[in-house]
């Protein structure tokens, strides 16, 4: 038999976002029901690098960072559990002059934002970090950016809102949604359906989808990092590790194994991906040269997720220009892990308040259409 | 030219190289091990031969034949040993040559993929001390190494490899203090219907059984194993024999509930998978002939679903000859069915083996909390089952992502099974709803290391 169930806001996706944003509306008294086709945190949400980090983000992304900074900061006491979150630094390399110039450039730029970054030299990382491999001519640590376990804090986020009074089917995709005019009616096969005001689309690489069937097409792609893993190993680094201008970045768990990422995977459809023959091989030569050490390690797994990216590798966050009621929330570019806590919080705001505290002009889905249809119920 | 790739020199990649040579194609054999064999009929180092009677008993001739199979097409076929099928992407592996750590890749138009098998452990309290071995490591360890695990060696579990191992570890001058078996004498009564339909294989355990009887082993049924003992090392096993609770003293312990298929190649290739009831396992689904649901891609032998060594060769060959019609080439149609046949008739054989010695559904139940599941990671049956109380975890990658279990350098090969049963029974669910731990490149640990060698033209 089908349910139907009355509710404020239906959130369609369970990965940080759409459960965040759950998490926040119930913190609001608001009533909400969460559909996720899988399992919550199961998607990119719950397969990344776990990099926790402001350090490199473009500046109109800081505001939002910060704030969810600040999310981060309590985690268990918001989601029950530690996740795994440390402030263990993040140390940006730099492998040549301009490298290093371009980060310093960046502490500059960022600088009304304290991130703390930190320059420093290629002596000092010798004396630092000899583990280091030849390359590093300097780098810029921001000491409070982190890592934690994406596995865990992802689903933790989902099962905080359950406690807080969300109502979260998993295993239940939604396949057709409608508005009336005045609310949203989402079906899940004949088992659901979802009466709702509002409606926010969390759908993470999937979501154009849904945006596209509310006359708002975006040119998003979807983007695959590939992702590895070692056995564990004796301790030797607690930073997080990234390059200046992109490349392998590494970081190592509580386990001693290291997590390594670099170039892209493949997709096997629209849902999967794995990390490719090419991404392994070069992951593995760059770690090599960035982390010496790592030439006797082993690789014990590798993978990848399916992320949504739009040509200016910012996400959508924000009002429907079409639909009043409808908020989307996609298109992390693969850097949303950290900003997710932060962009769930902006989406309940929107939902609540009609508007929300973090500026979010930048990620507006506006920025697509060449002549924006405003309408008049807009709220951001 | 289309090119042929086989992964598996066991029994059944032995036998599908050589049909697919008879119809003059040269194939390339991949097999991890130094030389070929497969787990059965697997050969000491070159410099270490033994008199095959000696190394297979019964299965001498057997070894043999399957041997020279692989011994007489040599130069026919391109045969690399020593090289690990670590990853798959659609049309070409990615080969690891472990005496150079050189990983390259190999090109298939079409892909035999007969992986075959390893044991299914069911872990008991203690299992991680050193002199504990899983029944097919301590055969392995005399097969292949010729030397025992241990003096006075206690074998327990389940399966056809109990007696086997139990019976040429004693003919090897190895004390073998009890055979304590989980089936009762009632499952094996129940199943002779069944197994009757192969009376050779059905004689050859019976010898094996009144064998150790006579040379005054003890036997006994319907146990439980309750733990093993020792604090270096192995001092003894404690079981529960129905009545009580038994202490045996010993030094070594070989276990296992007997095989679990390789299914992690067939995994990556996108093969569709489906729950066997009677393998109580999530399998690669094959049609009569071994074709698997992707075009181009064969599965025979164990790796497939166990079915045992005979069946192994009989569906090498029958899938060697169904690649080949898919060739359009005309193959011999009284060999296919009658191989077909064959391949039928072991079903209820099997069968008859999954009642004689029926999986301890009751394991779970009785797993303590303190058991160690997962070596690799050191996680416990009461993590496991904490895990799902608190998160809702209902399925084996949530348990995975939620637990680490699965997350070492085995990647769930040894503990998914009972990982898996603990699951259903703490969420409540039947196992066969938890699923299966989906699988990751590489199969196996492999060199951060590793150098690029050049793409291997086959
Ligand atoms: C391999 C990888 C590494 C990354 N590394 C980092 C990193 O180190 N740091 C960082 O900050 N970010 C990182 N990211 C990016 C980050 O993971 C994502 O930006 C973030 O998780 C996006 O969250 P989300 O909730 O938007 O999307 P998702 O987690 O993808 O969630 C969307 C959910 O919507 C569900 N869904 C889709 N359609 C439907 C439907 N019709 N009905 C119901 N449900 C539906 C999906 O099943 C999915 O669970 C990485 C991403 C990947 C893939
Ligand atoms: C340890 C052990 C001992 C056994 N002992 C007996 C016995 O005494 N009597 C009996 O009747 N049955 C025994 N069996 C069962 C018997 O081995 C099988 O029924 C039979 O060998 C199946 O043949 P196969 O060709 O399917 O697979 P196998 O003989 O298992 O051969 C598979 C081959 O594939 C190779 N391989 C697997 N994965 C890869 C990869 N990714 N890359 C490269 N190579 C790979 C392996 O190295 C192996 O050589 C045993 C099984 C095991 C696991």
């Amino acid at each position: 038999m089908k349910r139907r169930i009355e509710t404020d806001v239906a959130i369609v996706g369970g990965g940080i976002v759409g459960a965040s944003a759950a998490l926040a509306l119930r913190r609001k008294g608001v009533r909400v029901v969460l559909l996720e086709r899988d399992l919550c945190g199961s998607r990119s949400s719950g397969v990344n690098y776990g990099g926790v980090r402001r350090q490199g983000r473009a500046l109109v992304q800081l505001p939002l960072s910060l704030r969810a900074h600040g999310i981060w900061a309590r985690l268990p006491e918001l989601i029950g559990i530690d996740g795994e979150y440390i402030r263990s630094g993040h140390f940006k390399i730099a492998r040549s002059e301009a490298d290093m110039a371009s980060l310093e450039r960046y502490r500059d730029a960022s600088r009304d934002f304290d991130l703390g970054i930190e320059l420093l030299s290629g002596e000092r990382l010798k004396a630092l970090c000899p583990w280091l491999g030849g390359k590093a001519v300097g780098g810029s640590l921001c000491p409070e950016d982190g890592q934690a376990n994406p596995r865990l804090v992802s689903p933790a986020f989902a099962r905080a809102a359950q406690r807080a009074g969300a109502e979260i089917f998993e295993r239940s995709p939604v396949d057709s949604v409608s508005h009336d005019g005045s609310g949203f009616t989402l079906q899940s096969g004949d088992r659901l359906e979802v009466h709702s005001a509002q409606l926010i689309n969390c759908a993470g690489a999937w979501a154009g989808a849904l945006a596209t069937q509310f006359g708002e097409p975006v040119p998003m792609t979807s983007g695959h990092p590939a992702m590895a893993v070692t056995s564990p190993m004796p301790h030797f680094m607690d930073w997080s590790l990234g390059v200046e201008g992109g490349g392998v970045y590494g970081r190592q768990v509580a386990r001693g194994n290291l997590v390594l990422g670099g170039g892209r995977g493949l997709a096997l459809d629209a849902d999967r991906a794995r990390s490719s023959r090419d991404a392994i091989a070069a992951l593995t030569t760059q770690a090599i040269a960035l982390l010496p050490g790592l030439r006797h390690a082993q690789i014990i797994r590798t993978w990848s997720g399916t992320e949504g990216y739009l040509p200016d590798r910012q996400p959508v966050l924000g009002a429907s220009r079409t639909t009043p009621g409808l908020l989307h929330g996609f298109g992390f570019a693969g850097a949303g892990f950290q900003v997710g806590p932060a962009a769930g919080e902006v989406l309940a705001e929107l939902a609540h308040e009609g508007a929300s505290s973090t500026p979010i002009e930048a990620f507006s889905i506006g920025r697509f259409s060449a002549a924006s249809p405003v309408s008049s119920s807009s709220k951001d | 030219m289309t090119r042929t790739v086989i992964v598996g020199a066991g029994p059944a990649g032995i036998r599908a190289a050589q049909t697919l040579v008879e119809h003059g194609l040269r194939p390339v054999l991949l097999d991890e091990a130094a030389r070929a064999g497969g787990q059965i009929y697997r050969r000491p180092p070159a410099n270490f031969e033994r008199p095959a009677e000696a190394l297979y008993g019964t299965e001498a001739g057997r070894a043999k034949a399957v041997h020279a199979a692989i011994d007489g097409i040599a130069d026919r076929i391109d045969y690399r040993p020593g090289s690990l099928v670590w990853n798959a992407q659609a049309g070409s592996l990615d080969v690891l040559d472990t005496a150079t750590s050189t990983s390259r890749a190999v090109p298939y138009d079409r892909l035999i993929v007969a992986t075959g098998a390893t044991d299914r452990v069911l872990p008991v309290p203690g299992w991680t001390l050193p002199g504990t071995y899983s029944l097919g490591g301590s055969q392995v360890a005399l097969k292949f190494q010729g030397c025992t695990i241990g003096r006075q060696v206690v074998f327990m579990g389940s399966g056809p490899l109990l007696y086997l191992v139990a019976y040429q570890y004693a003919k090897a001058g190895a004390q073998v203090v009890a055979v304590l078996d989980t089936a009762t004498l009632a499952d094996q009564a129940a199943a002779s219907p069944r197994l009757l339909t192969k009376p050779a294989t059905l004689a050859k355990g019976l010898y094996y059984l009144g064998w150790l009887r006579t040379h005054g082993v003890a036997l006994h049924r319907g146990v439980r194993p309750v733990r093993v003992l020792g604090s270096d090392r192995v001092t003894g096993v404690v079981f529960h024999d129905g009545q009580s609770e038994r202490t045996l003293s010993c030094d070594a312990v070989g276990f296992g509930h007997a095989l679990r298929s390789e299914t992690q190649l067939a995994d990556l290739l996108g093969c569709r998978f489906a729950f066997s009831p009677v393998q109580r396992a999530h399998l690669p689904e094959r049609d009569a002939a071994g074709r698997s649901s992707v075009e181009g891609v064969y599965l025979a032998g164990d790796g497939a679903g166990i079915q045992g060594a005979d069946a192994a060769e009989w569906a090498g060959e029958r899938a060697a000859l169904a690649l080949l019609q898919d060739e359009g080439m005309t193959v011999d149609p009284g060999r296919v069915s009658l191989l077909e046949n064959r391949l039928s008739r072991i079903g209820v054989f099997r069968r008859g083996l999954e009642r004689a010695f029926p999986f301890p559904e009751d394991w779970a139940a009785q797993a303590p909390d303190e058991l160690v599941v997962c070596r690799c990671e050191n996680i416990t049956a009461g993590e496991l089952r904490a895990t799902v109380r608190d998160t809702g975890a209902d399925e084996m990658n949530r348990l995975k992502a939620l637990s680490r279990i699965g997350m070492g350098r085995c990647q769930g090969r040894m503990c998914g099974v009972a990982a898996a049963e603990l699951l259903a029974h703490a969420a409540g669910v039947p196992i066969a709803q938890v699923g299966r731990l989906r699988g990751q490149a590489p199969i196996k640990p492999i060199p951060l290391g590793l150098s690029a060698g050049p793409e291997a033209a086959a």
